[in-house]
């Protein structure tokens, strides 16, 4: 008689199932052409690339050719070597302002829905002061008065970003503060700066990436909208708005001076909005649980 | 009780400011709980037992207004400064709270979790407290525990949070734990499990234990004395098998004839007590259980009853109408 063995493997028993997760292809696409603009701008003085601001009236909207790869724009400057310097100012102020949103906002709002009280009013209605203020005529008085300088265009939109942070900071700690995990860290003897920094920040700080992250794309194309207005840095430097704003000019004749600009800016975003999500899927950790 | 308490609650009310008006939740409550013993306080849902271990705690909400005193291992809980307090929680009293769910932080490692609170408390390096936890881990029945430390929340059963909330709170070799109803949101066969398992431990580290339940028969044979809580209020306080001996309290014998009966005919009816707890905005004059009581009757309706003590000092009870009932279930 043969006998059933039916021991389980004590290994497969206790140890914890370890899951890969899966990225799709086009998550590694846009990582990709992530990495291509910063490499690109980073590297824009290393590339052996025309002056961006050289004219050459001789080769005025060149075609694309082995000399001009990107062909030139309508005052014969190097369409690539302007897409790339171009890039260098719309990832400094579409990285740099909402670095300013999420630091602040994000700081008054884990403080206003932790503490509450009178705090929390006055935070909230300073808040809605700054967001009842016109944006644009808020840019224009400051540039007017301060000047078109790189600096002051990065620091209002970052000023004009940090209402969205605060509420979405103050939303989450306001459902996590009650949570019993951070009445069993004062129970345990944790002081408010501990809970804040250890207990709530990592909590918080999925969801402010992920608005992070999609705050990059709109600074992006808000500074792309700016500059297309002629309120953004001034010229010669090239940004991607400002050259969507130049080659408006010749849409009809060449119409890729506005479309060159234009699909990189698209791509850029869209390559930012696809990372947010995919991370925000990936390393939530309250998927289904709770 | 000859030993001095660990623990004692003196007169300790609590009440809350509530746009309906005040709400008395804890009303002049003594207790005593000496060092590793184990004190079961019994009451329904909304009696005040969760605001009085947050009364014992100081983790009140900021609005309510306490007042008494909380004596614990020779400081008064109430007048101590803050940062005592801080240092006193987690180090010497710690909690299990109700629902694992939301007890552990679900954003960190059960290792993060445990080892910080090892470091924090206790000063440890980070290789002896994550040796620790690992050992805290297998105290604590969880298999495989070195690779659970690097596991989240979310990653573990019901059951398995509630091992590693014991876990945290074990962690410091508190002298006092206050288990608010610890095995409510798990299901029954975990529930045994865990209360024993919260017993065992506190036998082998000589820890006071409270232990929080709406559940009469979680506290029999687990605890040395119990108290049972109505509207805020203790109703009847006796040593364990002094109570299930001979209960006088007609709430006391209403949570007992609640608990189902494994032995009970099919399609018996459970006995609930009907009707509600008194609306704790508005204060009963008379008896606070009077409404729904079988036995209520003149003098129950118009007085407070206040606990006297029966034939033996250690029995306490707060009612005009005394009844004489034994359970069987006391082992």
């Amino acid at each position: 008689m043969a006998t059933l063995e039916i021991g389980i493997d004590e290994d497969v028993a206790v140890s914890p199932v370890k899951r890969t997760p899966r990225l799709g292809l086009l998550f590694w696409a846009a990582i990709a052409w992530i990495i291509l603009i910063f490499a690109a701008a980073g590297l824009v003085g290393v590339l052996p690339l025309p002056s961006p601001t050289d004219m050459d009236m001789l080769e005025r909207r060149a075609p694309v050719s082995a000399l001009h790869w990107l062909g030139t724009d309508g005052l014969g400057r190097d369409e690539l070597a302007r897409l790339i310097y171009g890039a260098r100012i719309s990832l400094i102020v579409g990285l740099c302002a909402p670095v300013i949103g999420v630091t602040i906002g994000g700081a008054l709002g884990m403080l206003a829905g932790y503490f509450r009280g009178r705090f929390e009013t006055l935070v909230v209605g300073s808040m809605d002061v700054l967001l009842a203020f016109p944006p644009l005529v808020l840019l224009l008085a400051v540039t007017a008065y301060l000047g078109q300088t790189l600096l002051n265009l990065t620091c209002i939109l970052g000023v004009l970003g940090i209402p969205a942070f605060m509420r979405v900071a103050r939303a989450a700690t306001l459902t996590l503060a009650r949570r019993e995990f951070v009445i069993a860290a004062q129970a345990l003897g944790a002081t408010h700066a501990r809970i804040l920094l250890r207990e709530l920040l990592p909590n918080v700080f999925l969801p402010l990436v992920a608005f992070f992250l999609l705050g990059v794309a709109v600074t992006i194309v808000v500074e792309g909208a700016v500059s297309f207005l002629g309120l953004g840095v001034p010229p010669p430097i090239s940004s991607w708005g400002s050259m969507i704003g130049e080659g408006r000019e010749s849409l009809d004749v060449a119409p890729r001076l506005a479309f060159i600009p234009a699909i990189t800016m698209f791509l850029t975003v869209l390559s930012f909005n696809l990372v947010g999500d995919t991370l925000r899927a990936l390393t939530d950790p309250r998927q289904g649980a709770l | 009780m000859t030993e001095p308490a660990l623990l004692s609650v003196e007169n300790v009310s609590v009440d809350l400011p509530t746009p309906r008006g005040n709400l008395r939740a804890v009303d002049q409550v003594d207790l005593k709980i000496g060092a590793g013993r184990t004190l079961g306080i019994v009451g329904e849902s909304g009696c005040g037992k969760t605001m009085l271990s947050r009364a014992i705690l100081q983790l009140l909400p900021k609005k309510a207004k306490l007042s008494g005193r909380v004596m614990f291992d020779g400081h008064d809980l109430v007048r101590l400064d803050p940062e005592r307090l801080r240092k006193l929680r987690g180090r010497s009293l710690a909690v299990v709270f109700q629902d694992p769910m939301t007890s552990l932080n679900p954003v960190l490692t059960i290792g993060t979790q445990l080892i910080e609170t090892l470091q924090e408390h206790l000063e440890l390096d980070s290789v002896v407290a994550k040796r620790r936890s690992v050992e805290l881990l297998a105290a604590v029945g969880i298999p495989a525990p070195e690779q659970r430390l690097m596991q989240y929340p979310h990653q573990l059963s019901g059951g398995m949070r509630q091992r590693v909330a014991i876990a945290i709170a074990l962690s410091c070799e508190p002298k006092l734990l206050i288990a608010d109803e610890p095995t409510t949101a798990l299901d029954v066969t975990i529930q045994a499990q865990i209360l024993d398992l919260l017993a065992r431990e506190q036998r082998r580290r000589h820890m006071a234990m409270i232990l929080i339940t709406h559940d009469l028969g979680v506290v029999a044979g687990r605890t040395d004395d119990v108290a049972v809580m109505y509207a805020g209020r203790v109703v009847e306080r006796a040593p364990t098998p002094v109570l299930f001996k001979k209960m006088h309290m007609p709430y006391t014998e209403a949570l007992l004839a609640a608990i189902p009966k494994i032995d009970a005919a099919p399609h018996t009816p459970l006995p609930a007590i009907s009707g509600r707890p008194p609306d704790p905005t508005r204060p009963i004059q008379g008896c606070s259980f009077s409404p729904r009581c079988r036995y209520a009757a003149g003098r129950c309706y118009r007085e407070k009853p206040l606990l006297t003590a029966s034939e033996s000092l250690d029995h306490q009870y707060a009612c005009f109408h005394p009844i004489q009932v034994t359970a069987g279930v006391c082992e």
